[in-house]
């Protein structure tokens, strides 16, 4: 928004108050962010207290491989940035060299899942074998959903800024900017989960 | 994209809700149908839940298991509570009311959010049916309304499958409903218009909805995981599978402790609009007000473990949750002197609404000291798992939230409706709740010191005759539904007609028609910076169109 002095910008607020209804989606998603991502705490919160206080039998205590996880933590990071790319270059008209960002964000995001899978189907436990099996799979599968969810935004987005006169332009970047914002909560969340998870 | 409200998007402004009673049937995204829409939905859930309520008394009056076998029994104590929690309190007195007021109160045209809240009211009946009919299809959950596992775990899987995805169905129109409110609160206000300045149920319905965002996911996530142990055969929850019980209650009551505060505060709020009006004095200590609010919805996310006291909780964690439960009492108390000193030499015409709210002061005071000394872990230890708990409850959730929510129906129903409703049936309807809720209730706390455990269809046959007295007094909340009805339905068809503003209130809602138009005003929206300026003299006060009998009036 350009700046305005004080009363102009009320004036503006009174305007557009009367005028149509206001767009604050971006802080309901917001919002809807700080609800989800209090699912999360409580998924955290459980797999802390459980590793705390429920003992594993020796046979049944294993050590998480690093090497695929931090590939996931790269590419998770490096997709954030690439996603920053795209917005910036639809808010300049650019929908070729946006659309190309966005793939490539795509892009990382599945590559994200099937590194994922990979590890999945490498690991030597299932999800009911025991109390930390199952807490690690609730909480990767549940981030895994949001991935898949937020890779899903994305190729949508990428779909709908197709043309300049398309749903989303450089007039009506806001589905751009929700599933952009959505796709750094999803990362921020990894970070988390990659450092209480696999490093601690 | 802009959001423009689609809804019949009348070319004349001048012309009140224009279409017929099918719109209340429809995915209507105005503001005000969506609030009777929640309003009626959970008062048709209050007669499902009552009649629930009605078996378990009944089962009771005598001490062996006749009425019902002891599996129904379960079956229905579970129902009535999750009915009555999850189905008639919190949709009502945060969706109902909240949706009706809010946006007159922040002087918006519609809430933030208008078909997410279509949305997320209709995430309710089809979760409320699917609830239900689970007794029918398989046998409802038999694990009461907490679903503790183990026993949600070894009690028939289908049922509690089917109560969880309710749960969580209806968890999610809460939220949804939540970050509305916030969004409307913060981002929808007038321009010109102030937090400070804002009517009180809007502060409640703050607090409340922060609430909501920041607890309700962490019972979502758990109600998943124990589905996983369910379905899935997963350990989390199941000690056999090296799991931890006690994890649980902690997910659970963090939020289902600040789910007592989801369904009090707003009727906190509710109270704080009803009592100036009919005292004509200003809400005595508005700042403070305030601040306790925010003080509960900060008290009241830490003070969860207080319900786990017998669950093994080590010393350290029973002396916090004690310390931080006795500290709640401290802004509760200071809502309820301001209350007191708004009564106070008030020029008080004690109408239906104004009973139902000293009714409810009257209730909360004492449910809110037997509250104080359950926060007591030597007393707790004493009396948990026994009727004083389910006595102590019911006093907060029946004799607070839900008088207030009858006291709020007779206070809107003339906006809502543009009639009055029968004072003598109100009056007639206070008397018999008041006296059946007190009946009913107040014994239990005897059997409970004497250590009748809840939830359980016999008893020793020593508690029979307070049981009977306790079930004489919940025929009585029964047949109190009946005036009530009555007067409803009577006052809608041939109700004294009330006029625009029947109470004179200042409050912005009443600053236009009753019933009011569809963008609630014709023209711009009021600015209402001290909503309880009364005192003030009458010729001072601007109000375009004082008109209708008005009971204080009356009263002089």
């Amino acid at each position: 928004m350009t700046s305005l002095s004080p009363q102009d910008q009320v004036q503006e607020q009174l305007e557009h108050h009367e005028a149509e209804h206001p767009d604050h989606r971006m802080f309901g998603l917001a919002t809807f962010l700080v609800a989800d991502a209090m699912t999360f705490a409580g998924f955290f919160a459980a797999y802390l207290t459980f590793k705390a206080v429920n003992p594993l039998l020796p046979g049944a205590i294993y050590e998480l491989e690093l090497p695929l996880p931090t590939l996931n933590t790269i590419l998770l990071l490096v997709s954030s940035a690439t996603f920053h790319r795209a917005g910036v270059n639809l808010r300049k008209g650019c929908n070729e060299r946006c659309r190309a960002w966005l793939l490539g964000t795509a892009v990382l995001g599945l590559a994200f899942l099937v590194s994922q899978m990979v590890e999945y189907f490498t690991l030597p436990f299932g999800l009911a074998d025991n109390l930390y099996a199952s807490t690690f799979y609730a909480l990767t599968g549940f981030h895994g959903l949001h991935v898949t969810l937020g890779a899903l935004m994305i190729l949508i987005v990428w779909w709908q800024c197709r043309t300049p006169s398309g749903r989303v332009s450089a007039s009506n970047h806001f589905p751009l900017e929700a599933a952009e914002l959505y796709w750094h909560f999803v990362d921020g969340i990894w970070v988390i989960l990659f450092v209480i998870l696999y490093l601690i | 994209m802009t959001l423009t409200v689609p809804q019949q998007s009348p070319p004349a402004p001048q012309s009140l809700q224009p279409t017929g009673w099918l719109r209340y049937l429809s995915f209507s995204v105005d503001h005000k149908v969506i609030g009777l829409q929640y309003l009626v939905c959970g008062f048709a859930f209050y007669l499902i839940g009552g009649a629930l309520a009605g078996a378990i008394r009944t089962e009771l009056v005598s001490p062996i298991s006749d009425f019902m076998p002891r599996d129904v029994y379960n079956q229905v104590l579970t129902l009535h509570g999750t009915v009555m929690i999850f189905l008639w309190i919190v949709p009502v007195v945060n969706g109902a009311f909240g949706n009706y007021l809010i946006p007159f109160y922040v002087g918006a045209r519609d809430m933030a959010f208008p078909r997410l809240n279509a949305v997320a009211f209709w995430l309710i009946p089809p979760a409320g049916l699917l609830l239900i009919s689970s007794y029918f299809i398989t046998g409802a959950a038999q694990s009461g309304w907490t679903a503790y596992p183990p026993l949600s775990l070894t009690t028939p899987a289908s049922g509690q499958i089917i109560w969880i995805l309710s749960v969580l169905l209806l968890g999610g129109s809460s939220i949804f409903g939540g970050i509305n409110f916030i969004a409307t609160i913060l981002k929808l206000r007038r321009p010109g218009l102030k937090l400070m300045q804002l009517p009180m149920y809007c502060w409640a319905m703050l607090g409340t909805s922060i609430l909501v965002v920041l607890s309700t996911p962490v019972l979502a996530g758990t109600l998943i995981m124990l589905s996983f142990d369910i379905v899935a055969h997963t350990g989390f929850f199941n000690p056999g599978l090296g799991g931890n019980v006690v994890v649980y209650q902690h997910l659970f009551w963090f939020y289902s402790h600040p789910a007592v505060y989801i369904m009090v505060l707003p009727a906190f709020g509710l109270v704080s609009e009803i009592l100036p009006i009919h005292c004509r004095k200003p809400l005595f200590g508005y700042t403070t007000m305030v601040y306790s609010i925010m003080a509960i919805v900060v008290l009241g996310l830490v003070v969860w473990a207080h319900h786990m006291f017998t669950s093994g909780t080590p010393p350290w964690m029973r002396l916090f949750f004690t310390i931080a439960t006795a500290f709640i009492a401290v802004p509760t108390g200071i809502k309820f002197f301001n209350w007191l000193a708004t009564l106070w030499g008030g020029k008080i015409s004690l109408n239906s609404a104004v009973l139902f709210s000293c009714g409810f002061i009257v209730n909360f005071v004492l449910g809110g000291i037997t509250g104080v000394a359950l926060a007591q872990v030597p007393f707790d230890v004493h009396v948990h798992d026994t009727y004083f708990v389910v006595a102590h409850f019911h006093y907060i959730v029946y004799g607070g939230s839900v008088f207030v929510i009858f006291a709020s129906i007779y206070h809107w129903y003339p906006k809502v409706t543009g009639r009055l409703m029968n004072e003598h049936l109100g009056r007639f309807h206070f008397l018999l709740t008041f006296v059946g809720f007190n009946l009913c209730f107040a014994p239990q706390h005897w059997l409970g010191l004497n250590g009748m455990p809840r939830r359980v269809a016999e008893y020793d046959p020593q508690f029979q005759l307070i049981n009977q007295f306790s079930s004489v007094g919940a025929l009585l909340m029964a047949i109190s539904t009946l005036p009530f009805l009555w007067n409803v339905i009577a006052s809608a068809l041939q109700g004294e007609i009330a006029g625009d503003n029947p109470w004179n209130a200042l409050t912005p809602e009443w600053l236009t028609s009753s019933p009011p138009p569809v963008e609630n005003w014709k023209g711009e929206a009021p600015l209402v910076t001290n909503p309880y300026a009364y005192g003030t003299p009458e010729n001072e006060i601007d109000l375009n169109s004082v008109s209708g009998s008005d009971l204080w009036r009356n009263g002089q």
